[in-house]
């Protein structure tokens, strides 16, 4: 998409079509682009049937875990109970702002998502929780949803069809974890936004206790283009060697490029393409550094590891990092990496939910003696004390949030420890002890 | 029960059944595998937060919370598995490095999970070369205070006020690192069952008020007991120092009170520490009551009550074993006996199914009622012109002194002189209090618990079963008895309620009177 709102070339813009369309804003605008198609003829359909529909697509989850769509929605049985589902709009993770970009141009799409999954799930009842500092998509979302209402696209009788659709749209309080599902579901709940301990998982007990199904705004987006053209259209997205990683992914660029922004490529494009054509490569002067590929709580690549990347779950895997949320975050050659590592933790101990030990504690530490490092006041101990406490909190706690603190630390001490080096050599109070120790034997 | 499946595991290489749902840690301890933690307590819901119960289970990618994951079929478990100690490990550095080491001013020192674990587990050293979180104490009202520096965040202070006490006052507030136990704006920690909150933090963080600063851990005695604050009966722990009694806890039953005692219960030792008490037996002469030796007063008290009519006033405190050979006697010499009971208000605890501290503030009226003690509110009616008066237990506390005007004789066992007494006692036969003998008591449900003797009684006061077997013999009734079992051994054989009772047979966990004996007390029939 690129920066104002003009696709490249290279793009492949299903989501992305109408950003910057403010016309496609509007009801009438967005059923003009033939929105609320696709909804028209799902709640006709049987739920199984979508629900096999999305599965054949290959439609991954676009939250950062990327887990199979279809898959998830099987889960949930005509078993007569109440069902959930719950549209995760808390966009926290830092580098990523492509369903900002989704409820700020298209709500309607992200409305027909909703209640079209709703309908393949079973449920009645669906609730967008939007993060609390996204003040403009919150007013487009809320108007989309009135004027569905108003349109008899929601309700008692959506669209003629007999059946209730509900949207709710749920403003959250400004916490990075309460974009956790289970969290979310706490904080939906009235509670505090804290992970709960999976089993149970959502499917089983989620909402008010109730089988809940959690879903991406860009997953959701992604639904009603793939019920209206078919599995089959959709699988034509991604490269012929990698059938597991299907469709459109939404990247947000931001940081050291020519051109930040979002762009919507196929999945399995390459990434140096991606940096140095779609996004216009580093600023005049200047070259890459390092690349977190997927929002903050993914590995950093180098420069030579994200050029040799492809776009994709596997391809990202391959490089050893992760697509994640598709946040970019680029650094150049002038940024030091100790200070950008620092602040990622500093954010992830502000947000720690303070329930599991590790988390709670760790993330904390990890900051504080980064930001000794960085402020020059490291020692080499601290190094392996960064790793020790690192692999303390990795795969232990109840949710990933103490895992995202120690990645960044890990791949940055891994990758990039001459800088980390640099900073504990220049140390001034060690000099002056070591100088006086040798004076003192002397 | 019968129809949940067993299952059948494996925990630190020794093959157990467990009933299918168990969780790991609860199995473990059938096993006998204590696993670290400190978040969970089987008395409230599982939280899963403070990873220290992190084991390796087979097949399992990650380490599991044995508190939280579900004991199957076939598992097999390592507690002490390099892999997990590492973990655990992990979680005490974690822990500390916020915590100031302040143990030897720390009240919990001694009875810490945090020390015990770091003791058993932990590193030598600390690591942390930065400046420690510092929050201030803060006073939670009720009884206790908040030293959030020790706090380790377990929340299970703030569970139990949720889902156990149903009053939600105290909760996380903050993130991160920064994160403290909170109490909501405006409310204080005075619900009647908030003093469990102490008990149920595994570190320093919430301490008694009452008990700060007064004993170390390893100073205390510790006794089983039955709370006499009411008929609830809930079995605690009475912990001595020195012979005073600095504190009382809940032991854990789960047919009485689970885990819990009321402030109420934990409030009332201090009437076992007093310093007034009867510890000599007194005999009044011309020069008024005089000290005596036992057979002496002994004898004196019979010969005074010989040929008159007994009344007896007995307090619905005594245990079972005092009050069935008062029976006895009151059977033998064709005397009358009642009891008074104080009331107050009910206090249920709602999350724990029919545990309150109850209206009626007596621990023993039931078995009083089985025994055929009247309840009154008033001697006046008991107690006939010219009769003896036997007062056993009872203070007279808020009793009016006309009432016991027409006695001809007035004999006292108990524990302190009442002031009213004074000029009017014949005899006064010192008697130990519930801490310093051993027993049983009945409570509202009709179930039969055991106390043993906590502390030793001042000057040469006897239990009151003792005198009262002593004075049996005196008036030329039947039983001989050298220790409160062959009392309770009588009682068992002569009455149904008590039937095939041995205090072997009750154990420490007690057990309910035979069905059909009538609990007649009111409270019981609701």
């Amino acid at each position: 998409m690129g920066y104002p709102h003009q696709s490249h070339p290279r793009e492949t813009p299903i989501l992305s079509r109408y950003f910057g369309d403010a016309e496609a804003r509007t009801i009438d605008g967005w059923r003009a682009r033939g929105g609320y198609d696709a909804l028209q003829q799902a709640l006709t359909t049987d739920p199984q049937e979508l629900q096999a529909l999305v599965k054949d697509s290959g439609l991954r989850g676009r939250g950062g875990a990327g887990f199979p769509t279809g898959m998830k929605w099987s889960f949930m049985k005509p078993d007569g109970k109440t069902h959930y589902l719950c549209c995760n709009a808390d966009e926290s993770e830092p580098g990523t702002f492509k369903d900002r970009e989704i409820m700020r141009w298209t709500p309607h799409g992200l409305v027909e998502g909703v209640a079209l999954a709703a309908h393949a799930i079973y449920a009645e009842t669906a609730y967008i929780y939007i993060r609390g500092e996204f003040t403009e998509p919150l007013a487009h979302v809320t108007r989309a949803v009135e004027d569905a209402y108003a349109a008899g696209i929601l309700g008692a009788n959506a669209m003629g069809s007999g059946k209730r659709v509900d949207v709710h749209v749920h403003r959250g309080a400004g916490a990075y974890i309460c974009g956790e599902e289970t969290a979310l579901m706490n904080s939906l709940e009235g509670r505090r936004g804290n992970p709960r301990i999976k089993p149970p998982f959502p499917a089983v007990a989620g909402l008010f206790g109730k089988p809940t199904t959690i879903n991406n705004v860009e997953t959701l987006a992604t639904i009603p283009y793939i019920i209206k053209n078919g599995a089959e259209w959709y699988r034509q997205y991604g490269r012929p060697d990698n059938t597991k990683s299907i469709g459109t992914k939404l990247f947000s660029v931001c940081g050291n490029i020519t051109r930040p922004g979002n762009y919507e490529v196929a999945l399995g494009f390459p990434f140096k393409d991606f940096l140095y054509d779609l996004c216009g490569g580093p600023l005049a002067g200047r070259e890459i550094k390092a690349v977190i590929p997927g929002g903050s709580s993914v590995p950093i690549l180098t420069r030579e590891e994200a050029e040799g990347a492809v776009m994709d779950y596997e391809g990202f895997v391959a490089a050893g990092t992760m697509l994640g949320s598709g946040g970019v975050i680029v650094f150049d050659d002038r940024q030091d990496m100790v200070r950008q590592i620092a602040r990622l933790t500093r954010f992830y101990a502000h947000e720690s939910c303070a329930q599991c030990s590790q988390c709670r504690e760790g993330t904390a530490w990890i900051t504080r003696i980064m930001e000794r490092i960085r402020d020059g006041d490291g020692t080499t101990e601290d190094l392996d004390t960064l790793v020790s406490i690192s692999e303390g909190m990795s795969g232990k706690t109840i949710c990933v949030l103490s895992d995202s603190c120690a990645t960044p630390v890990m791949s940055g001490l891994k990758k990039f420890r001459h800088e980390f080096e640099a900073k504990i050599a220049a140390n001034r109070s060690m000099v002056t002890v070591a100088g006086a120790l040798r004076a003192s034997a002397a | 029960m019968a129809d949940v499946k067993t299952i059948s595991l494996q925990i630190e290489g020794r093959p157990i059944q467990v009933p299918e749902g168990m969780s790991i840690l609860e199995a473990a301890k059938t096993a006998g595998v204590l696993i670290p933690h400190y978040c969970y307590h089987p008395g409230l819901p599982v939280a899963g937060v403070c990873r220290m119960c992190l084991v390796e289970v087979e097949k399992m990618p990650k380490l599991a919370p044995a508190c939280a994951t579900t004991a199957m079929e076939g598992q097999v478990v390592h507690v002490h598995s390099p892999k997990a100690l590492e973990a655990r490990k992990g979680v005490l550095e974690f822990l500390l490095i916020n915590h100031p080491l302040d143990c030897p001013i720390c009240d919990q020192s001694g009875e810490c999970e945090l020390q015990d674990y770091t003791f058993a587990e932990g590193r030598a050293d600390s690591r942390y070369r930065e400046p420690k979180r510092f929050n201030p104490v803060e006073d939670f009202g009720g009884d206790v205070l908040y030293v959030p520096n020790r706090c380790i965040l377990c929340t299970r202070c703030v569970r139990f006020m949720d889902d156990v006490a149903h009053e939600p006052v105290l909760n996380v507030s903050e993130r991160g690192d920064r994160a403290f136990i909170g109490k909501a704006e405006g409310e204080d920690l005075t619900n009647p069952w908030a003093g469990n909150v102490v008990d149920l933090c595994p570190v320093g963080a919430l301490l008694s008020k009452d008990f700060l600063n007064k004993a170390r851990a390893w100073e205390l005695d510790r006794a089983p007991t039955v709370c006499t604050g009411c008929s609830q009966g809930c079995n605690a722990v009475a912990e001595t120092r020195d012979n005073v009694v600095v504190r009382m806890r809940p032991r854990p039953n789960d047919a009485v009170n689970q885990y819990y005692l009321c402030d109420v219960g934990r409030m009332g030792y201090r009437e076992f520490n007093r310093r007034d008490r009867a510890d000599q037996p007194l005999v009044r002469t011309t020069a008024g009551l005089v000290i005596s030796e036992w057979e002496v007063a002994i004898q004196s008290a019979m010969a005074l009550m010989a040929g008159k009519r007994l009344t007896v006033l007995a307090s619905p405190n005594l245990s079972n074993e005092s009050l069935f050979l008062l029976a006895r006697i009151i059977t033998h010499v064709h005397g009358a006996g009642v009891f008074r009971v104080a009331r107050g208000a009910a206090a249920p605890l709602p999350g724990v199914e029919d545990l309150a501290l109850r209206e009626e503030r007596a621990a023993n009226a039931t078995a009083a009622r089985l025994l055929g003690f009247r309840e009154s509110t008033t001697l006046g009616a008991a107690l006939k012109s010219g009769d003896a008066l036997l007062v056993v237990g009872d203070g007279l506390d808020d009793m009016d002194t006309s009432e016991i005007d027409g006695a001809s004789v007035i004999v006292y066992i108990g524990t302190a002189l009442p002031t009213v007494l004074e000029a009017r006692a014949a005899v006064v036969l010192p008697a130990t209090n519930i801490l310093e003998e051993e027993g049983t008591l009945t409570n509202l449900r009709g179930r039969v618990q055991r106390f043993l003797q906590a502390k030793a009684a001042p000057g040469v006061a006897r239990p009151t079963w003792y005198i009262l077997a002593d004075l049996l013999a005196a008036v030329g009734g039947t039983g001989q008895f050298y220790l409160p079992s062959d009392v309770f051994e009588a009682l068992a054989a002569t009455h149904a309620s008590f039937a095939d009772m041995s205090y072997d047979a009750l154990g420490m966990r007690g057990m309910p009177v035979r069905e059909g004996a009538p609990l007649r007390s009111a409270e019981a029939a609701r």
